[in-house]
């Protein structure tokens, strides 16, 4: 007979009996509370990493469980954030697994009034068409007044403060070797 | 950030948070850092606990006023003049720290007989061209040196092209030969910094301080006395700011009046001193240092500029004078070892280091302009990376109009924003200006994997750099930018690789052989390597000083150099915070080299000594600078050691030179060059504003950015007909529970939870004023928009008596957004703003501007469109309103 079914496992009981004398520890708990275990605890692995949302910096620990993020928590160890995470950086496991996050491409042709589906690698070959067609349309080797520019204005760019500092370096040294200099951030905005 | 760079030499937070603790005052200006970095204020607590005195000032009363020593209301944008008033209080009572003031700023330097400052040109300075709105900054340089200073470079503003100048003094102070400077030891000629600076800031007295900012007197006085009580030899005071003080249209200069009261006060590069940046994206400090910025590049190297940079000579010369001190002198070796890491073998000596593959710029093509262009069909395609212009942007229908004109928009984003959709559910659909039907721009929406689904580094705050792992796949489609932009740039060149253009030749040699790591996916360690640079054996480097100027080194951002030293990822390093003392050199990695006080050489007197035992850091031990920190300055230089006649750059660095990247190594008290709206800050109005400028006949910045379009349509500004319209300020900030335009945040069931409407806050007073109630509806109405939202009635703003009359302030949150994807949608604040530009950086001013509150919700369709004609009409609008800068009485 386990515990549970007999009144020795009743909980006053083992408040009186126990250590836990004011009734707010063991002597309280549930067999079934007694057996849970926080998600952390099951994960196969956790992985170091960096809050998204603001420039502090926290440290993150992501716990991952069958290849799936199932939960992100400070990192004790960074000597910025000492563990603790405001409410952006306690949400980012909804951040990544948000019931809301689109997770296929989408595209709307012009004057289309509804998306449609795209495969990927479409995609990118039509984007890569229109950057090589509009660079090609709106090269100036000269601007109005004679200058040497050589460049485009014929496409440009908004983004970067979100993102990794080796991904703004590929953007910055794509878009120049391409001669198109309207690259932008936040850091203005 | 060049009100940093043109004072300090470098645009990044001077100190790390940390170190806060060590402050014996901290004020908060311009910033709600409990709310928006609630994680970093437990540094601000820590001081607190050691006895420290805690100064918020803050238009509105937030969490980090509540458990401030004292919470300052201000009127928004009148932050120059609190700032004016404080220098004007240190030194009228010479609260200055004498020897520090001396020894290590340009306080006794001596200005040329044509300056003339603010004080006798009614709020100009001497240079201003009027028909150009721009400045020639030659009268501000130093007496003794000739033309404006530099080696054949032009003055800051003194041409179109020095428009976009501003901003280059990320890491590297403004260009100029310091070797014939005048000095006056004993500050007392009048054309020194020192008195010049007395003489500007004589008027900005407590009485006017009250007048402008609505703050009185006495609670002025006692930030003063705090203040100075709390810096000198035994204390350090730090000044903690953000974006509160950078979205103005006079932003650089409210950083400068920082800058300054820290110099006087002896507080640069000291434990507990400082000046701290807040930033508020995860990489903003990084995607500056590494920008995705039209007129920077990696390192903040100037972009080359059309005529001025026409060719490799003419562009080095431009950037820094053979003569200059300091690391900035050594730029030739960053900028080619940048080319050689981009272009290779190709990159060679006798073509000028491919100098030529570099695209120029002609004047400002920064995001507003962008945007403006799209609407004149000029710009066909954009690409939106993690950023919500339609929501995030000033003048949002201004963003949302130009992306109806293009042929093509790419959004890499997590969540389907507002930005991806605006041509089906955006705010000009409903009120009819747009037809789903008629938009011909074609989108493509293409998924972006979270930071947990990809390696690399964020810059965070205080210039540290942090590696974050990958930790599962992405899903679906979804792709880091690193991806994308590998694989687009792989198809590109594809398509030109048989291309016999010459403009096709930099894509066609651009180094773009990445390894691929074990997902197949491009090894982002290998960028950062990249970055950090190599030797042509292919060794990495271990810093910048090993970069050489003849093409045998090879490095992507000169200032990351070090990132791999010892060809390890330093960026990577976790050791405990616990197992380290508080500067934690072994958690990540700071740039630059790894230093995390900057100007730590001021830690220490002249002598090297420490000012005090109690704010010890670095000390010359007889051969080499020791302490906590890696010190910012050679590390083997004594402090007596003074460079030979002739010596250039490094070596030309005394030992009592702290602030290595500038020309003169000093701090700057007064900028000869480096910014183009003026050498000291001064107040100005902010362009929309419902008071008359107390302190000059110029009301607002002279050298702001306008667009005189009828898509722009500005408010009459101060005592001009029609200003009556809109009589009340507002302002827009942040919520602890939503992140900027909402890309991150609205999406989340959790945190749309947590902070579900649109909402403004209004005093008690205001709201009797206007008839408005407690959580019912508000419109708000500028010359632009008008926009509803939910009423908070609260204490938390109050109305303050400036030059005589009652000012209300408005507060506005600005995450939300018109849409129907977001878990929470509203009218977004961002809407409400014309454009009016600071000129050094072309950032918007989106902290302080007027309108007028109504209660009820805002009409509907082309009912909105009238409402807002209809204010126009009555302020009398036309296209030539508040466009005009120059607004001075008497002729310079």
């Amino acid at each position: 007979m386990s515990l549970g079914k007999s009144f020795l496992g009743w909980p006053v009981l083992r408040q009186l009996t126990g250590e836990d004398r004011t009734g707010r520890g063991p002597a309280a708990q549930s067999a079934r509370s007694a057996g849970l275990l926080p998600r952390t605890k099951t994960a196969d692995r956790v992985v170091d990493s960096v809050c998204p949302y603001c420039a502090v910096g926290c440290g993150q620990k992501v716990y991952v469980k069958d290849e799936r993020v199932i939960q992100i928590e400070g990192d004790p160890a960074s000597p910025v954030s000492r563990g603790r995470l405001c409410p952006k950086g306690s949400a980012s496991e909804q951040l990544v697994n948000s019931p809301g996050r689109v997770t296929t491409v989408r595209y709307r042709r012009p004057f289309a009034t509804d998306w449609e589906d795209l495969d990927l690698e479409t995609a990118t070959d039509m984007i890569a068409d229109r950057v090589v067609e509009t660079r090609a349309r709106t090269w100036q080797d000269l601007d109005h007044k004679g200058q040497k520019v050589r460049r485009t204005l014929g496409f440009a760019s908004l983004g970067g403060a979100t993102l990794d500092n080796e991904e703004n370096y590929l953007i910055k040294k794509l878009f120049t070797a391409l001669g198109a200099v309207q690259i932008e951030n936040q850091a203005r905005i | 950030m060049p009100g940093l760079g043109a004072s300090f030499g470098r645009g990044g937070a001077t100190t790390f948070l940390q170190d806060l603790q060590h402050s014996d005052c901290i004020v908060i200006q311009g910033s709600n850092m409990a709310e928006c970095h609630p994680v970093g204020f437990q540094w601000v607590m820590e001081a607190k606990k050691r006895g420290a005195k805690v100064i918020h000032i803050d238009p509105r009363f937030t969490r980090t006023s509540a458990v401030a020593d004292s919470h300052v209301p201000l009127r928004a944008g009148s932050d120059i003049a609190f700032l004016g008033g404080i220098i004007n209080y240190v030194l009228q009572h010479e609260k200055y720290f004498k020897e520090y003031v001396l020894a290590y700023t340009n306080a006794s330097f001596l200005l040329r007989e044509e300056f003339q400052d603010t004080e006798e040109l009614d709020g100009l300075f001497s240079g201003y061209d009027a028909s150009t709105a721009k400045y020639d900054s030659t009268s501000w340089s130093y007496a003794g040196l000739e033309g404006d200073g530099r080696e054949g470079g032009k003055g800051a503003g003194g041409d179109d092209l020095g428009h976009a100048e501003g901003e280059s003094h990320g890491s590297g102070g403004p260009a100029l030969n310091p070797n014939e400077v005048q000095k006056d030891w004993t500050l007392q000629h009048p054309r020194s910094v020192f008195q010049v600076l007395k003489r500007h800031y004589a008027r900005y007295t407590p009485e006017m301080v009250e007048q402008v900012c609505g703050v009185p007197a006495s609670q002025f006085l006692e930030v003063c006395e705090a203040v100075t009580a709390n810096s000198g030899r035994e204390r350090t005071t730090c000044w903690v700011y953000s974006v509160g003080w950078t979205q103005h249209s006079v932003g650089v200069q409210y950083i400068r009046g920082a800058a300054i009261i820290q110099l006087l006060l002896g507080n640069m590069g000291r434990p507990g001193g400082g000046i701290l940046a807040l930033r508020g994206h995860a990489s903003i400090q990084g995607s500056t240092d590494i920008p995705t910025l039209f007129n920077l590049l990696p390192g903040y190297l100037p972009m080359p500029q059309a005529a001025e940079h026409e060719t490799w000579e003419a562009y080095l010369d431009g950037i820094r004078s053979p003569q200059q001190k300091g690391f900035w002198g050594n730029a030739e070796s960053y900028v080619v070892s940048l080319l050689k890491a981009w272009w290779g073998e190709h990159a060679t000596k006798e073509n000028g280091w491919a100098f030529d593959y570099l695209p120029r710029i002609s004047g400002d093509h920064g995001t507003y302009q962008t945007a403006l262009d799209m609407v004149d069909d000029k710009v066909e395609g954009y690409f939106l990376l993690g950023q919500n212009p339609a929501v995030g942007s000033a003048h949002g229908k201004l963003q949302r109009l130009g992306m109806a004109h293009l042929k093509w928009l790419v959004v890499r984003d997590l969540n389907m924003i507002e930005s991806a959709t605006f041509w089906k559910d955006g705010p000009e659909i409903e009120s009819g200006e747009l037809r789903t039907e008629d938009i011909g721009t074609e989108v493509f929406f293409l998924p972006a994997a979270a930071h947990t689904e990809k390696s690399g580094t964020f810059t965070q705050t205080q210039r540290m750099l942090q590696w974050h792992h990958k930790a599962v796949d992405p899903p679906g489609d979804c792709q880091s930018e690193l991806a994308f932009f590998y694989l687009l740039g792989q198809k590109v060149r594809a398509r030109l690789a048989d291309s016999g253009e010459a403009r096709d030749l930099p894509l066609q040699h651009l180094t773009w052989d990445y390894p691929l790591d074990a997902d197949g996916e491009i090894d982002a360690e290998a960028v950062l390597q990249e970055i950090n640079g190599r030797h042509a054996d292919g060794r990495l480097l271990s810093g910048y000083l090993e970069m050489k100027p003849d093409g045998s080194t090879a490095g992507g951002c000169w200032i990351y150099s070090g990132v791999y030293a010892d060809g390890v990822n330093q960026s990577a390093r976790r050791k405990p915070g616990s197992e380290q003392d508080w500067v934690a050199k072994e958690w990540g990695w700071a740039w630059p080299y790894n230093r995390r006080i900057l100007y730590n050489r001021a830690s220490a007197d002249p002598d090297g000594k420490p000012w005090s035992a109690r704010k010890a850091y670095m000390q010359w031990d007889g051969e080499h600078w020791v302490g906590p920190d890696n010190v910012d300055f050679p590390k083997d230089r004594a402090p007596s050691y003074r460079a030979p006649e002739g010596a250039t750059g490094p070596d030309a660095l005394n030992g009592d030179d702290p602030f290595v990247m500038m020309a003169d190594g000093k701090g700057w008290l007064f900028s000869p060059s480096g910014l183009v709206d003026g050498p000291l800050p001064a107040h100005y109005e902010p362009a929309e504003s419902p008071v008359v400028n107390p302190l000059y006949g110029q009301q607002a910045n002279p050298t702001r950015e306008v667009f005189k379009r009828k898509e722009n349509p500005m408010q009459p500004s101060g005592d001009e007909p029609g200003a009556d319209v809109f009589p009340y300020v507002f302002t827009t900030y942040r919520l602890t529970e939503h992140h900027t335009a909402g890309g991150m945040s609205r999406w989340l069931p959790y945190l749309s939870e947590l902070q579900p409407e649109f909402f403004c806050e209004v005093s008690p007073a205001h709201a009797r004023e206007r008839g408005l109630e407690n959580h019912g509806w508000a419109t708000i109405i500028t010359a632009r928009a008008a926009i509803e939202a939910r009423v908070l009635v609260t204490e938390r703003v109050v109305p303050l008596r400036v030059g005589g009359k009652v000012v209300h302030q408005v507060g506005l949150p600005y995450h939300w957004g018109v849409g129907t994807d977001a878990v929470v949608t509203g009218d977004s604040a961002n809407d409400l703003f014309g454009l009016a530009l600071d000129a050094n950086v072309h950032i918007q001013e989106t902290k302080a501007a007027a309108c007028d509150i109504q209660p009820g919700r805002r009409p509907r369709g082309e009912a909105l469109l009238r409402m807002v004609e209809e204010y126009r009409s009555r302020a009398g609008i036309t296209v030539e309103t508040g466009q005009q800068r120059m607004t001075q009485r008497n002729e310079p």
